[in-house]
C-alpha cells in the first residue's frame, strides 16, 4: 500500500464523520431547547415584568420558530460563530478556546498515567496468569470500574490534602502564590519548562497530580483488562509458537511479536476510554475547581445557558471525531491489512 | 558425523497435562530416534501424541504439560535438563519446526522477509547490513519466484503454499541439523501438498539433514519416509523401516490403519474404518495396551501390566502381546 492510497483512506474516513457531526448538531440543538426552564425569564432577572421578559426573548431570538432558529444557528456555525454565552457575556467559541488547554492538559496527563500503569500491568498479568501479579491486576480493575470518579476525587483530596497535607489545595491549575507562565501552548507545565522555571513546573504538576490520577484510575481498568485479554489471546496463537520454535528472545516474542498484535484491540479500547474521559472530565473539573471546559459546561447548564451548552457538546463531538480519526490512522500504520477491504 | 549417531533420540518419555478435568496422560514410555540424513514419519490419529512429542523435543511444551520421566537427547544436548537460555539458542539454529496452517503460523503484521531476518539475526547468521540479502537468499533456496518483492510482502498477501515455503525458508535459514515438520501440508490443496513435500525431501537430502514428518496420512509417510513410527493414544505401538512396515505390519492397529487408507486402485468401499475411539487419557486406570478396547485380538493376557516393545526383526519394534 503506498502513501496516496493511505491519504485517500484517511480523507474517506473524514468524510464519513461529517454526517455524524451534523446529527450531533441537530440533537444538541433540540435537546437544549427541551431543557426545563425558560432562559428568557432567567436572564431578565427576578424583578422583570412580562414586557422586559419579552424583550429579552426577542433579543435572544427565542421568539422565532424552531426551524428558523436552527437555520440561524447553522448559518452562524458555518462562520465559526458559536454564539455569545448569556451568563458570561463572552463569545462561546472564545470561552471554549481559552479553557480548552486546561482540560486537554489534564486529560492527556491522565491518559499518560493510565497507559503507563495499565499496559505494563496487563502485560505482566498476561505473562504470569493466576499469580499474585494477575490478582493485583484483577483487584485494581475491579476497584477502578466500581469507584465513581467524584468519589475517588473527593477521597484523594481528603487523604492527600486534608489528612496527609502533601497535595496542594485542590483549587485550580496553580496555587494562588504563583503567577501563570508566559503563554505559549497554554499548557502550564510545558510553558513553565519553556520559561525555564522549574519551581513553577513542579507547582503546576502538583496541582495536576490528584485530578489526573482520579481521572486516570477510572480509565485504567478497561485498558488493563483489555491489555491482559488481548495479550493472552495473542500469546496462545500459532505465530507466537513459531517465534518460540525459532528460538527468538523472550523480549522479541513478547514485544515485537505479541504486543504489536495485541495493540489493535488495545487501541480500540483506548479510543473508548478517551471518550469516557471527556465525560468524566466534567465531574473531576468540578471537584478540583479546574477551569476547563467541563466546569464551564456545568455552570452553563445550571443557569440554562443553552448557547454555551450547545457549544460545549459540539466541541466535544468534534474532539471525539478527531480522536476516532487518529485511531483509524494509527490502525492503518500498525496493521497492513486495514484499509484493503473497505 | 557418523551416519548412525542419532540427531534426536527420545527415550521412555512420559508427559502429563494437568487440566481442570484431571491429569491427561498424553505420552507414556515413548521412544524413537532419527539419524542424520534420515526422514522418519510419526503417524497416528488426532490426539495420539505426535505433536506433543515434537513440542517436548523442542522444549516448548505448554506450561500445563509436565515431563514425568524419560530423556531427550538432541545432538548431544540433554533437552530436559538444559537451561531455557541454552534451549532458545538451540531452537532455530540446531533444530527447527514448521507447522500446519502456515498462514496463521506467520506473524500477520510483519513482512515475511523481516520474520526470516529476525531468526537470522537471533542466531548470529546475519548482521544488520547483510540481513536483507541473506533473507532473500533463504527465499531463493525454497524456490520462491521474485524473492526481492516477496521479501516485503505480508502473509495475507501470499497463498497458503507460498506461506509454507516461507516457513521452510525460515526454518532452514540457519542450517539446522534437524527439521520437525508437524503436518506441513494440512490445509493446502493436493498439488501444493506434493510440491511442498518434494521440496522438504529435496532440501533435507541436499543438507544431509534429519527430518521428522508428523502426519496422519499414512500414504504420505510411505511416499517420503525411510522409517515410520506409529503412535496410538500416547504410546508408540510399532516402528519399522517403511517397506517392512507396509509388507508385514505386526500391530493390529497398524494393519487396520493401512486398511483405512485409500489407495490408487480399488474402490472407496474397500476402505475399512477402525471401530471405537481413543480411550479417555484422563482415567486413573488405563489398560497397559491402550488399544485393547478397540482390538479384535484382545485376550486376558493383554491386560497384564508391564507391556514393552519387542524387536521382532532388526529395527522393527512392536508393542503388542499378540502381534500379527
Amino acid at each position: 500500500m503506498n502513501g496516496s492510497t493511505k491519504i485517500r483512506i484517511i480523507a474517506g474516513r473524514l468524510m464519513q464523520a461529517l454526517p455524524s457531526v451534523f446529527g450531533i448538531i441537530v440533537v444538541t440543538f433540540l435537546l437544549t431547547r427541551a431543557l426545563p426552564g425558560d432562559p428568557a425569564v432567567y436572564f431578565a432577572g427576578p424583578a422583570a415584568d412580562e414586557k422586559s421578559i419579552q424583550q429579552v426573548r426577542e433579543s435572544l431570538g427565542l421568539d422565532k420558530s424552531l426551524p428558523e432558529q436552527f437555520l440561524i444557528y447553522l448559518g452562524d456555525l458555518v462562520q465559526g460563530d458559536l454564539g455569545v454565552s448569556v451568563s458570561t457575556g463572552f463569545p462561546v467559541a472564545e470561552e471554549l478556546w481559552r479553557r480548552l488547554p486546561a482540560s486537554l492538559e489534564l486529560t492527556l496527563l491522565a491518559l499518560i498515567f493510565s497507559i503507563s500503569v495499565a499496559i505494563p500491568l496487563g502485560i505482566a498479568a498476561a505473562t504470569r496468569p493466576n499469580t499474585w501479579v494477575d490478582q493485583v491486576c484483577r483487584l485494581i480493575v475491579t476497584a477502578g470500574v466500581s469507584l465513581p470518579v467524584f468519589f475517588t476525587g473527593l477521597f484523594m483530596v481528603y487523604i492527600f490534602y486534608y489528612i496527609l497535607g502533601v497535595a496542594p489545595s485542590p483549587l485550580g491549575r496553580l496555587d494562588i502564590i504563583y503567577l501563570s507562565p508566559p503563554p505559549v501552548t497554554n499548557f502550564y507545565t510545558i510553558d513553565a519548562l519553556i520559561a525555564g522555571d522549574f519551581e513553577l513546573f513542579f507547582a503546576a504538576l502538583a496541582q495536576l497530580a490528584l485530578p489526573a490520577i482520579t481521572l486516570g484510575t477510572f480509565t485504567l481498568a478497561p485498558l488493563a483488562r483489555m491489555t491482559r485479554g488481548a495479550m493472552l489471546q495473542v500469546l496462545s496463537s500459532d505465530f507466537i509458537r513459531t517465534a518460540r520454535a525459532s528460538g527468538l528472545r523472550r523480549s522479541t516474542v513478547l514485544y515485537t511479536y505479541a504486543f504489536r498484535n495485541a495493540l489493535l484491540p488495545i487501541l480500540t479500547t483506548l479510543g473508548m476510554v478517551f471518550s469516557f474521559m471527556l465525560g468524566s472530565n466534567v465531574l473531576v473539573e468540578k471537584v478540583f475547581a479546574w477551569p476547563g471546559i467541563g466546569s464551564f459546561a456545568i455552570e452553563a447548564l445550571i443557569v440554562s445557558d443553552y448557547v454555551a451548552v450547545q457549544g460545549f457538546v459540539l466541541a466535544m463531538a468534534i474532539l471525539y471525531v478527531l480522536l476516532n480519526l487518529t485511531i483509524d490512522i494509527l490502525y492503518t500504520l500498525i496493521d497492513p491489512r486495514v484499509g484493503l477491504d473497505s | 558425523m557418523n551416519e548412525r549417531v542419532p540427531v534426536l533420540s527420545v527415550k521412555d518419555l512420559s508427559v502429563e497435562f494437568r487440566t481442570r478435568s484431571g491429569v491427561v496422560k498424553a505420552l507414556e514410555n515413548v521412544s524413537f530416534h532419527v539419524n542424520r540424513g534420515e526422514m522418519i514419519g510419526i503417524v497416528g490419529e488426532s490426539g495420539s501424541g505426535k505433536s506433543v512429542s515434537a513440542l517436548t523435543a523442542m522444549g516448548i511444551l505448554d506450561e500445563a504439560g509436565r515431563v514425568t520421566q524419560g530423556s531427550i537427547n538432541l545432538g548431544g544436548l540433554d533437552v530436559l535438563n538444559a537451561s531455557e537460555r541454552y534451549l532458545q539458542e538451540m531452537r532455530g539454529r540446531d533444530v527447527s519446526m514448521i507447522f500446519q496452517s502456515p498462514r496463521t503460523a506467520l506473524n500477520p503484521i510483519r513482512t515475511v522477509g523481516k520474520q526470516i531476518g529476525d531468526v537470522l539475526r537471533r542466531h548470529g547468521s546475519a548482521t544488520r547490513q547483510t540481513v536483507r540479502a541473506q533473507a532473500i537468499k533463504s527465499l531463493m533456496s525454497v524456490r520462491i519466484p521474485d524473492p526481492e518483492r516477496r521479501h516485503d510482502a505480508y502473509p495475507f498477501e501470499l497463498s497458503g503454499g507460498m506461506c509454507q515455503r516461507i516457513m521452510i525458508a525460515m526454518a532452514l535459514s540457519c542450517q539446522p541439523e534437524l527439521l520437525i515438520a508437524d503436518e506441513p501440508t494440512t490445509g493446502l490443496d493436493v498439488t501444493t501438498q506434493a510440491a511442498i513435500m518434494d521440496l522438504i525431501k529435496e532440501l533435507a537430502k541436499e543438507r544431509n539433514m534429519a527430518t521428522v514428518l508428523i502426519t496422519h496420512d499414512l500414504g504420505m509417510a510411505a511416499d517420503y519416509c525411510d522409517r515410520i513410527v506409529v503412535m496410538h493414544a500416547g504410546h508408540v505401538i510399532e516402528q519399522a523401516p517403511t517397506e517392512e512396515l507396509f509388507l508385514k505390519p505386526r500391530h493390529p492397529y497398524t494393519a487396520k490403519l493401512m486398511k483405512a487408507t485409500p489407495h490408487g486402485e480399488g474402490s472407496l468401499d474397500d476402505i475399512e474404518s477402525i471401530a471405537g475411539g481413543l480411550p479417555d487419557l484422563r482415567s486413573e486406570h488405563l489398560p497397559p495396551c491402550r488399544f485393547s478396547a478397540r482390538c479384535e485380538r484382545h485376550e486376558d493376557m493383554c491386560d497384564m501390566p508391564a507391556l514393552i516393545a519387542d524387536e521382532v526383526s532388526p529395527g522393527h519394534m512392536v508393542t503388542c502381546r499378540r502381534p500379527l
